[in-house]
């Protein structure tokens, strides 16, 4: 579903050329459930930006769904973005002015979906992740975990073959935590959705079959074992080799 | 453009920030609301002064004869220029392209006595040719203006106004009485509308006579005091080589110097319409320029807000592209949002602009210098699509902007 190769991204601020992504080998098969892990600065978000096509990289490819994300428009971008992927984010991105209702419907809109056909499929999908009484409440009435539940509601109306996750549980507490990631395990159980959560919280990514892990713009380990990180506290500094000191 | 999916986000959008809409509404609001009065007031100014001259062709020439001041082969200065029937005739073949002509013989108020059986009054009398009628725009109520059987037949008949029918008949119909004008029997045929002056302004109408009659009457054989013909290019060149036509012809027939310029009053009408038309394209030119400036205001008003609206919105709009939106979803969004307050607010403007100047007109009666102040129709269509066009422009700037967001900067987490 997702293969990158070699890829390689940097930043430049001002003067300055920051290397975030230094060769980043990865495939992720069709409904797996993945996090990616790595201290910040280690290039997780950036790669996940890349593959949400929400970022371009310098070099190397990037093959989604077998076809090859290089060069296309900003309006090609828009299309394959709405029909591949889902967002889910750590500060929920709702539109402030917007029901949960309409949050939930707003991608459909941009697929030409007809008002009644829109909000008939996001109340369905919002009575999906248990929120079909606060279909009509503006997202500051609700609380951090239906905001985030409303925002996977989001991601999932345009039926996209992969979410992603960008710190989903950042701003939650942890009971609402366990909530929203066993939501996100359903909907890659049930729905055979490819998931990919990027996340600093080992209890969410021992939640995941598999954990990729970055340290300085490279993969250190693209098959750690989850339960490996619920075990140990430190988990991830364990599973690193020693001598394998990177750049 | 007509999209309803489209429109609902945009009136979403505005409803939300009601405030900020009408503020920066306001603006294009008050722009077109003034451009509408100006142009209104120049419209009112220029009606104004076209009244004034409702009652002349404008494309006419009146010459009087006067005194000369230069000697001219042998003849000493200071003779005195009388204009004759002869030179109606030979006007009347020496200017190309004359459409109407007629001499005048007048006599004054003083001087005149109008009397219907117990009733009389005093009003000049103009002994005129039936031209006349087409080079002051005499307007008959009722009857007929001279004609050329009374002119040819020195018919003793005579054209009155209301003012002089209420004095001499009161209420009786005056059509084919007949009154005695200085002692001698004229028919009233006709009544005409007395547009230039009036009790109001404490003037008298003037009563119509046949040219010929009034010289038989007034014993004045063959004398005219003076000339006014019209002629079919009513350009300024034109206007002045007619002019200079009839000078030279009447100099030759009197023997004058052609360029002795107190021989003649010339009273050149295409020249006067002409300054004061250039006086008014200036002043309208001006109106529009201090209009127009204004409106600009109103819309670089918006321009502003919708680039802080889309500085605003960076998130949303992030949020949008990430969710699917193209960039062309997102400058229609900005452009429509623009088009629609620009829109709406200018109509409003246009509306209570138009309304405001047409109170004016019906409450404020018209005079010489000010009447009718409403503006036309393609005027104001015109500023309707300029409006249109103008909220586009103000959108375009602030939707390139928006366009350019980059999804990842605007979900960027503090």
């Amino acid at each position: 579903m997702i293969v990158l190769k070699d890829i390689r991204k940097a930043y430049r601020t001002g003067a300055n050329i920051l290397q975030v992504l230094k060769g980043i080998d990865l495939e992720i098969r069709s409904g797996e459930l993945v996090s990616i892990m790595g201290s910040s600065g280690s290039g997780k978000s950036t790669m996940l930006n890349i593959i949400g096509i929400l970022d371009n990289y310098d070099s190397g490819e990037y093959l989604l769904d077998g076809m090859l994300i290089k060069g296309q428009s900003e309006t090609e971008n828009a299309i394959l973005r709405s029909k591949y992927i889902g967002f889910v984010f750590q500060s929920f991105n709702l539109i402030t002015f917007k029901n949960a209702l309409e949050n939930v419907a707003l991608p459909l809109y941009y697929q030409g979906v007809p008002r009644r056909k829109r909000n008939e499929l996001a109340l369905e999908m919002l009575g999906r992740v248990g929120l079909r009484e606060w279909a009509h409440h503006m997202p500051n009435e609700l609380s951090g975990g239906q905001k985030q539940r409303v925002a996977i509601a989001r991601a999932l109306i345009s039926d996209p073959k992969i979410i992603l996750a960008d710190e989903p549980t950042g701003a939650l507490d942890s009971k609402t935590s366990e909530e929203v990631m066993a939501l996100l395990t359903e909907v890659n159980r049930d729905l055979g959705k490819t998931v990919v959560i990027v996340t600093h919280e080992r209890d969410v990514a021992a939640a995941t079959q598999r954990v990729i892990y970055l340290r300085d713009g490279l993969i250190e380990n693209a098959h750690l074992d989850p339960r490996s990180l619920s075990t140990s506290m430190d988990g991830v500094t364990v599973t690193r080799k020693p001598g394998e000191d990177v750049r | 453009m007509f999209d309803r999916e489209k429109w609902a986000e945009v009136l979403d959008s505005i409803s939300k920030n009601k405030l900020r809409a009408v503020l920066t509404g306001f603006a294009v609001f008050w722009g077109i609301f003034m451009l509408i009065i100006l142009l209104g007031a120049g419209a009112g100014l220029r009606n104004g002064f076209s009244y004034n001259f409702r009652n002349t062709a404008t494309n006419s020439i009146r010459i009087w004869g006067n005194e000369t001041s230069k000697p001219w082969k042998g003849l000493p200065p200071n003779r005195a220029i009388a204009l004759e029937d002869a030179d109606i005739v030979a006007l009347k073949n020496a200017i190309p392209g004359i459409q109407h002509i007629s001499g005048q013989y007048s006599v004054w108020r003083g001087q005149s006595k109008l009397q219907y059986g117990m009733n009389s009054g005093s009003y000049s009398i103009r002994g005129i040719q039936p031209a006349y009628q087409q080079l002051q725009h005499q307007r008959i109520i009722e009857g007929r203006f001279i004609n050329e059987v009374d002119q040819v037949q020195d018919r003793k008949v005579i054209v009155i106004a209301e003012d002089c029918r209420t004095e001499l008949f009161k209420k009786e119909d005056p059509l084919h009485k007949w009154i005695n004008v200085n002692g001698i029997p004229f028919e009233v045929v006709g009544l005409y509308a007395y547009e230039t002056g009036g009790p109001e302004r404490g003037q008298r109408s003037p009563v119509y006579i046949p040219l010929s009659a009034a010289q038989k009457v007034f014993n004045a054989k063959g004398i005219v005091d003076d000339i006014t013909f019209s002629f079919a290019d009513a350009s300024v060149a034109g206007a002045k080589r007619a002019e200079q036509r009839a000078i030279h012809t009447l100099a030759r027939r009197h023997d004058f110097d052609p360029t002795d310029e107190r021989a003649l009053w010339v009273n050149n009408n295409v020249e006067n319409v002409g300054t004061v038309s250039n006086i008014f394209t200036g002043i309208t030119a001006f109106l529009w320029f201090v209009g127009i400036g204004s409106l600009i205001a109103g819309i670089v008003g918006v321009s502003n807000i919708m680039l802080i609206v889309v500085k605003e919105r960076t998130r949303e709009i992030g949020i949008r592209k990430a969710l699917g939106a193209t960039p062309a979803n997102v400058v229609g969004q900005v452009l429509l949002e623009s088009v629609f307050i620009t829109g709406m607010a200018g109509w409003l403007g246009l509306v209570s602009g138009v309304f405001l100047m047409e109170g004016i007109a019906s409450v404020v009666p018209g005079s010489e210098f000010f009447r009718d102040p409403t503006i036309r129709i393609d005027v104001a269509i015109t500023a309707l699509i300029a409006l249109i066009v103008a909220g586009a422009l103000a959108g375009f700037i602030p939707a390139r902007r928006a366009a350019a967001i980059r999804p990842i900067e605007a979900l960027r987490d503090e």
